[in-house]
Formats: structure tokens, sequence, C-alpha cells
């Protein structure tokens, strides 16, 4: 993939998840801070279709995101074919794994296995 | 150390101590300073100064000069911290009367003021620094490329850089990246890009288009502050990746 479509996706990423994040910190104002983290209110909040889509969503913008900068942080630490390679390919992966772990915790949740 | 004394232009005797880098990469291990006496006028600049170093105390001081005039862009080096050109920094300017010159960062050192450009000329020539056409204005019957005022305007100030490195020595990202393609390189290409006459934009957005090339820029500006020529490297890098994000056609 191009570096400029990679950094599109990057700043894309980052634009949407400022909006999300803004309306998941609005939807925790409905209720007081302590009482949105009561066990039951998180339950809840997975158990609602559309908000744990929006967290789903929340997590792979960020995940997408910060993980390229990673990257990008990584890729001016050091330079060499292998690194560089090692790097994006392991970004990948950490990626991909941080999304995983976060949606089997909404997937559990609505299967009952709380 | 030897002192020279002369007068200034309030006609009092003033001396400033220039600090001169010395390192040889074959011989020492590290960086040291060594310090001259040398006379100074309102109007000597740190070149003058090095080149009575080298004429009165020490001839051996390795720095590399030819125009003096900030055209070669042969003498840059990093004066009190700041890379400037030595032929174009008067010392009454620094107001200081220690003078501390040494080699740019972000190249490798020849010996003492001296750095190797390859890197710079290397990554300049990646960027295919011409006007790309299938046509050309040398052949009989064919017209010159004429270009309008406005379109003249968009380049212009980026074709008077003089491939002095400054602007590459000031980059924080070349010091830690080193196969980052640089502001100057980057400066160029959008000199060539915005250039009406040009029909090789996408082969050289390609070219910069990579991991190591303009996404690199960390926007710190530096480039733009220190160089000689007013040229705005960190502004044809904004303009360049408005073109590679869709902004700019």
């Amino acid at each position: 993939m191009r570096e400029s479509t990679i950094m599109k996706i990057h700043y894309g990423t980052a634009l949407a998840a400022i909006a999300l994040v803004a309306v998941h910190i609005l939807m925790r104002l409905t209720t007081n801070f302590a009482d949105s983290l009561e066990y039951e209110n998180v339950l809840a909040n997975y158990k609602f279709l559309p908000y744990a889509l929006m967290l789903e969503l929340i997590l792979i913008l960020l995940s997408i995101h910060g993980f390229n900068g990673l990257r990008v942080i990584l890729l001016e630490l050091k330079q060499g074919r292998m690194y560089e390679k090692a790097v994006s390919y392991g970004c990948v992966a950490a990626m991909f794994g941080l999304i995983a772990y976060g949606s089997r915790t909404i997937i559990m949740t609505n299967m009952g296995m709380t | 150390m030897a002192q020279v004394s002369i007068e200034d232009q309030s006609g009092e005797t003033t001396l400033i101590t220039l600090r001169i880098a010395r390192y040889n990469p074959q011989k020492d291990d590290s960086k040291s300073f060594m310090e001259f006496e040398v006379p100074a006028q309102k109007w000597t600049t740190v070149l003058e100064a090095i080149l009575d170093v080298k004429k009165n105390f020490d001839h051996s001081v390795a720095v590399r000069y030819s125009c003096r005039q900030a055209t070669c862009g042969s003498c840059g080096m990093i004066i009190n911290g700041k890379p400037r050109l030595a032929c174009f920094t008067k010392i009454s300017e620094l107001n200081s009367n220690v003078v501390t010159v040494e080699p740019m960062n972000n190249f490798p050192i020849i010996r003492d003021l001296a750095v190797k450009f390859e890197r710079l000329f290397d990554t300049h020539h990646k960027i295919k620094p011409f006007l790309i056409r299938d046509d050309t204005e040398l052949e009989t019957d064919a017209k010159e490329f004429l270009q309008s005022p406005e379109e003249l305007e968009q380049y212009i100030q980026f074709a008077n850089c003089i491939k002095c490195g400054l602007c590459n020595s000031a980059c924080p990202t070349m010091a830690m990246d080193s196969s980052f393609v640089g502001p100057q390189a980057l400066a160029q290409a959008y000199r060539y890009v915005a250039d009406s006459r040009d029909k090789g934009k996408n082969s050289r957005l390609k070219i910069i288009d990579d991991s190591h090339g303009i996404w690199r820029c960390h926007f710190a500006g530096s480039c733009s502050q220190v160089c000689p020529k007013g040229v705005d490297p960190a502004m044809g890098i904004q303009f360049l990746r408005g073109y590679l994000l869709g902004f700019r056609s």
C-alpha cells in the first residue's frame, strides 16, 4: 500500500475517532461517572447493539490509527529492510490482535457469557 | 594563542574569540575545540575570520568555501549553535565576542568543518531535479515554453536553493531517520512539480510517497528558519502533501 494511502487512512481514522469519542463522552454524561462504571450498566451498554457497534468502531479506528502511529515512530527510530518489514507486519498483527481481543468482550457479553 | 588587533568601526580595538571544532575521524575519538583570538570589523564575516586563522595561526583547519557571496553553498556550518553560511554571517550580527563554529549536523564529517555532501546530492538527484517533457524547445521551429508571471510565482522562491544543506542540518527528522529524503530534496521536488512546464509530476510524487519520504516531515519548520536564500521548504512540503492528499492538482 502506498504511504499516501496509509496516511489518508491515518488522518481519516483520527477525525472519525474524534467524532465518535465525542458521542461516547456525551453518552457517559447521561448518568454520573460512578454509576456509568457499575457492572450492570457496563453490561447494558454492551447489550445495546447500536452503542456496542459504535464502541467496536471506536476500537477499530483507534487501533488502526494508534498502531500506524507506532509504526511511524519505530520506522524513524531505526532503519533497515528486515527491521522495517518486522515493524510493519508486527504492527498490523498487533492491531488485529487488539481488535480481536476488544471484540471478544462485546461478543461474549451479547452471548450471555458474563 | 596568538593575538591580532585591529580597529572596529568606532575606532576601538576589537578582538573576538573564534572557537573552531577540530575532528579527524581517522585519528580522533571525539570533537575538540581550538580557540583563536581574531580581529573583527563591522563587516567581517565568520568565513573571513576562519581564513584569518588559516593564514596566521593554523593552516590545517579544514573548511570548504568558494564564492564568498552566498551563491555556491559550500561554507555551511553551525555558527553559535545555528546552521548558517559562514560567508553570509557577519560576526557583528552574532552579538557575541565568542564565536563557535562546528560542522553541520546530520552530515558525516570529513575533517573539522568540512562535511560529506553525498546524501544531499543523492536525494536531490533522486527527485529528478529537471523539467520532464517529451518535446523540447531546442528543436528548429519549436517555440519556447512560455509561462505567465502567476505560474512563475508558484515555484520561483524554491528555485533559489543553492544546495548548501543548512535545511538538512537543521531538520530533526534527518537526525533520526537515515533514509529520510530531507527538506532540500522535498523542496526541490515541489519546485518542479509546481512548474507549469513540467510533465513529470506523477513520477516525482511517486518517489517521495515513500515510508521515508514526505510523510516523515514533522513540520518543525527549522529548515525554513535557517535557509539563507529565503526558501521555505516547510511550505513546499505542505504543498506537496496537498497534491498527495488530493487538495491540489
